[in-house]
């Protein structure tokens, strides 16, 4: 309701947009109307709120198809992004944070630290420049832009995600590995871990199968915030990579003034952050069986 | 082993060879909207000029040619105009293009396009006696029959089949089906990402040779791919100067150097009329519903500090005195004394002498929107020098839109004044111009009001000698300096970039993808 009323309240109008340049404003009226545009809010609130109760996304005002089909033909390369930016975002970070954690106040820790500053201040987009420039310009090792879905070959698709996956994860390698570092700190410093020594087992299963596994809890959380923050991370990645994500979808129905197209994108991210959010509580349970629900 | 690798040798040589058949353009805005003639947007124009063919066509050298029309006559006193169409015509459907087809989609047209609206107000009736023929009865002479069926620019009357055009001109059309060079390939379009269309192989050219909208629309690739969601300006350098694309429509000001470094790239002016730069002044508010404040606004608008800032290279922008696009048939300095000879001392009498009570002018910034967003600054310093009060207002290009169509106050979420540009044919006659017609608030955003812009106007319509249009056209501008309609910024070019093994560029008012071959 927030989003709509938001929306409303924005100035902008799609029928200009939809007419032209060299449009009427008689012509423009008319595709306002044709549009609903010219009933009242609450009218138009209404006609609204009752689609979404049974499912319904409603229709774009540009492509006058389903807002539902539209985010389905952008889900793929979203969620493509999303999914190896965290795989290596973790992969990277968590490793990182644990050694930098065993080695407090040591050369890679200190470097580490220094990353996770750098990782958190440099803006996306610069990075994603800087990453094209050296990676695709000079050393022609990897596509400049564009995105090949799945279906059209697995080493296509893979050369054409690696370079805004890597670009939109420093930003979360940073934030992950910062927090594994405090966690893992705190876990070292308890009195497990000190048995566990005296036990003379391994320093590396000490590190992974005590430390690690009870400092979980909080880097998980972090991992599942991140994936909400990623959707904001996204929108940029994709304008600079040309990739039709949903990103995109959301920064072109928002200049265009698409209202259907904006709520339903969204709703989807709504319910995407909610689920999102219930599997990392959920997760819990794994790893920390003391919880309960 | 051998063989092996002479499969392995084919499969590359056919891939390399399906690349090549392959055209790869980054337009220059996203297509939303498939229907030419419901919305005026450019994109459409050019989606349209692929899947759509034309009566007439407007050649590089502005002058109107036949392209679907074989031959046509008119009667001594000019109101009966008689079209065959050529042979060989046909739907992508297959079925042949009749005088029907024509004339339901000039009705359609003409109740959305301004000339079109014009052109219909001379039209009695329409008829076609024979499947290839088609007639239109004028209740009176009209000096711009041709002119109006060849007119390249938004709206162009394409020709669609008449189940298409029988679509109400205020809903958009459903079916893409044409009879121009290519066909659209609609479940190939994804909204945002990609526009695909491939070679109507039925497609007859004429033998003439291609020349801006008009001749042989020759097809020498197999498949055109526009790429939508490339926007981001240095985006498109890079996949540019990388081969991942071949035509970069209209590449941003700042991209030409890096562009034209490159050994592989080719910077080609296929558009050589261009496009004009405008200011808006509205007419209904104060300050500007004061003509001699509006004059004084116009004096102090020198097109040489808006072109250096906006284009900044010197080869690719001119001032140009005329209202209607210069180096055309009307383009003319006539009237523009107050704007062309004046200078900012002149202008700050002129808001002395004009009444002018310190009514801040609100002018509206599109922010983003880098081919016009600088217009607004230059003009706000300029008019702050010239003793004008500027509120200038940042928003979206989307607001701009939304808001220019306000009539209220400028307090109460109405304007004074908004920048523009306009492609060549766009404004290139009196007709056709949307900025000086005056007819109040029927008129265009600004909704200028003045009797004898409009008589003269129709006097242009009705006229059919060439020597008197001219004339016509003149004193139209005059009185539009006069009454300071609007203030022209100059003209510019906005070349596009190619790598260089496409060649065959045709010069028009927009891009036109006939011709061209990909070695």
């Amino acid at each position: 309701m927030l989003v709509f009323l938001l929306l409303r309240l924005t100035p902008g109008d799609p029928a200009a947009i939809m007419a032209g340049d060299a449009a009427t404003a008689e012509q423009i009226e008319q595709i306002r109307a044709g549009l609903g545009l010219d009933r009242p809010i609450v009218v138009q609130f209404g006609i609204w709120l009752g689609r979404i109760v049974s499912g319904d996304l409603g229709e774009s005002y540009y492509f006058r198809i389903k807002v539902a089909t539209l985010i389905g033909q952008r889900l793929e390369p979203t969620f493509a992004l999303a999914t190896m930016t965290i795989l290596i975002a973790v992969l990277v970070a968590v490793p990182l944070g644990m050694l930098a954690a065993w080695r407090f106040g040591g050369w890679l820790d200190r470097a580490l630290m220094g990353f996770s500053v750098l990782g958190f201040s440099i803006p996306v987009f610069v990075l994603a420049y800087v990453l094209i420039w050296l990676v695709s310009l000079q050393l022609g090792w990897l596509p400049v832009q564009g995105y090949v879905r799945i279906a059209d070959g697995f080493f296509l698709f893979l050369k054409h995600l690696i370079l805004p996956a890597v670009t939109l994860s420093v930003i979360y390698i940073a934030l992950i590995a910062r927090v594994t570092r405090a966690s893992v700190l705190e876990a070292l410093g308890e009195d497990y871990i000190r048995t566990a020594r005296a036990k003379g087992l391994p320093e590396m299963r000490v590190l992974v199968r005590h430390a690690l596994a009870n400092a979980a809890v909080p880097i998980v959380t972090v991992i599942g915030i991140g994936i909400a923050i990623l959707i904001g991370g996204v929108v940029v990645t994709e304008s600079v990579y040309a990739i039709p994500g949903l990103g995109r979808l959301t920064v072109d129905a928002v200049l265009a003034r698409d209202f259907p197209t904006i709520q339903g994108v969204i709703i989807f991210f709504s319910f995407i952050y909610v689920a999102v959010n219930l599997l990392i509580d959920l997760s819990y349970l794994v790893f920390d069986p003391r919880i309960r629900y | 082993m051998r063989r092996l690798l002479g499969c392995l040798a084919f499969i590359v040589a056919l891939s390399v060879s399906a690349q090549d058949k392959v055209l790869r353009i980054v337009p220059h805005s996203n297509l939303n909207i498939l229907d030419p003639i419901w919305t005026t947007q450019y994109m459409a124009r050019n989606h349209g000029y692929m899947v759509y063919d034309t009566l007439f066509g407007t050649d590089e050298k502005n002058r109107i040619q036949p392209q679907m029309v074989e031959k046509w006559s008119t009667s001594p006193d000019n109101r009966l105009w008689t079209f065959t169409l050529r042979s060989g015509l046909a739907f992508h459907d297959g079925r042949p293009v009749t005088g029907e087809d024509v004339i339901a989609s000039l009705q359609r047209w003409g109740r959305r396009d301004a000339m079109g609206q014009k052109l219909f107000t001379f039209v009695d009736r329409m008829d076609s006696p024979s499947s290839n023929t088609f007639r239109i009865f004028l209740r009176e002479a009209c000096g711009f029959v041709l002119e109006a069926l060849g007119k390249p620019s938004s709206n162009v009357p394409f020709i669609m089949p008449k189940r298409v055009a029988d679509t109400p001109a205020d809903r958009q059309i459903e079916d893409a089906t044409g009879s121009g060079p290519y066909i659209f390939v609609k479940d190939e379009f994804k909204p945002g990402d990609k526009a695909v269309y491939v070679k109507n192989t039925k497609y007859v050219p004429r033998k003439e040779p291609p020349s801006g909208t008009a001749g042989g629309k020759h097809v020498y690739v197999e498949r055109v791919e526009w790429n939508l969601a490339l926007r981001d300006a240095q985006a498109q350098v890079n996949a540019l100067l990388r081969g991942e694309v071949d035509i970069l429509e209209q590449p941003a000001f700042e991209s030409y150097a890096p562009l034209q470094a490159d050994k592989n790239v080719q910077v080609v002016n296929s558009n050589p009329l261009g496009f004009q730069y405008m200011c808006r002044f509205n007419h209904l508010h104060p300050p500007f519903n004061n003509a001699k404040v509006r004059q004084a606004a116009l004096a102090a608008m020198q097109q040489e500090q808006f072109l250096r800032a906006q284009v900044g290279i010197k080869e690719f922008y001119r001032p140009c005195a005329s209202m209607f696009t210069c180096d055309t048939p009307y383009g003319s300095a006539k009237g523009s004394e107050i704007q062309s000879k004046s200078n900012m001392k002149r202008a700050q009498e002129l808001v002395k002498t004009s009444g002018y009570d310190g009514t801040p002018v609100v002018i509206m910034k599109p922010t983003d929107l880098a081919s016009i967003t600088k217009l607004p600054d230059v003009a706000a310093q300029l008019m702050r020098q010239a003793g004008f009060k500027v509120d200038l207002q940042a928003m979206d290009w989307n607001t701009v839109v939304t808001r220019r169509s306000k009539k209220e106050p400028p307090a109460q979420g109405g304007w004074n004044m908004f920048c523009t540009a306009w492609v060549a044919p766009d404004i290139w006659n009196p007709i056709a111009n949307p900025a000086v017609g005056a007819l109040g608030e029927k008129s265009w955003f600004g909704w200028p009001s003045d009797d004898q812009i409009e008589k003269l106007r129709d006097q242009f319509a009705r006229e059919t000698d060439e020597a008197k249009k001219k004339a016509l056209a003149e004193a139209i501008q005059a009185r539009a300096f006069e009454i300071a309609t609007h203030a022209p910024l100059g003209e510019y070019i906005n070349p596009l970039a190619a790598r260089r093994n496409v060649s065959g560029f045709v010069t028009g008012p927009g891009n036109l993808y006939w011709n061209i071959k990909k070695n």
